[in-house]
């Protein structure tokens, strides 16, 4: 009963070259998924809110709701 | 204690840890091994199976009987005049088990998981009596009315109106999203 010679050397060199490029590819992609999932959307989103948006109305309907100290609802 | 080496040292640590592992072996032989250990006398070189440390200090086989002795003396000689069933037997004479038989499964994993859930049921009997017994009253925040006098007050400041809180209400409609 001979066996081949079981690998000796060389083992960790095998090992980063399998699973480095394996992790920087999965990293890219993480990263990516996130740009592109989370933030692009996000920044989308804050766009559009303000493209529409006119303080000076939100302003008033707070202050009518009575949610302010400094000012009063109107007509008090 | 002085005479001792680094490496003894290592070894004894190992001792120890393998009279736990052979006592704890005892209490678990109903999981399906056939092992047995007395009471071992640390003074004398001690025989292990253990995965990481592979050479024992003593052979497994102590006492031998004379097919054994002449066995031993035959492998002093050439070890190519030897045949494969008398290495295997000079391998079994040095060794208990072999990797393989070390690594065995075992029906250990059933009384773990048993003892788990055994241990959980327990903590959830024991919680449901503290929140009966123990529990001070809610708050009066926690109540139905408040609640609601709360979620309104959130939408009349806006609260996180881009993505969060009233962004999910309707103002013109006056209702969720």
């Amino acid at each position: 009963m001979s066996l081949a010679k079981p690998a000796m050397r060389g083992l960790l060199g095998k090992r980063l070259r399998f699973h480095l490029p394996i992790a920087f590819a999965l990293s890219l992609v993480a990263a990516a998924a996130f740009k592109y999932g989370v933030t692009e959307p996000r920044k989308q989103a804050y766009a559009d809110f303000y493209k529409q948006y006119d303080a000076t109305k939100e302003f008033n309907n707070m202050r009518d709701a009575g949610v302010f100290e400094s000012v009063r609802p109107t007509g008090e | 204690m002085l005479h001792l080496t680094t490496g003894r040292v290592g070894c004894l640590l190992s001792k120890q840890a393998v009279v736990a592992l052979t006592s704890s072996g005892a209490r678990m032989s109903s999981h399906g091994h056939h092992e047995v250990s007395d009471s071992v006398d640390m003074s004398q070189p001690m025989y292990w199976d253990r995965l990481d440390t592979p050479l024992p200090d003593r052979p497994w086989k102590d006492v031998l009987d004379s097919t054994d002795k002449s066995l031993k003396q035959k492998e002093k000689g050439p070890w190519t005049a030897l045949s494969k069933e008398e290495k295997i037997a000079l391998y079994r004479l040095k060794f208990n088990h072999t990797y393989p038989e070390m690594k065995r499964p075992s029906h250990e994993w059933k009384t773990v998981i048993g003892g788990m859930f055994i241990f959980f049921g327990i903590t959830g009997l024991v919680v449901f009596w503290q929140c009966h017994y123990v529990y001070p009253p809610q708050p009066h925040t926690f109540g139905e009315e408040w609640q609601a006098k709360q979620i309104q007050r959130m939408l009349d400041m806006r609260i996180n109106p881009i993505e969060g809180f009233s962004a999910q209400w309707d103002y013109k409609n006056k209702q969720w999203k």
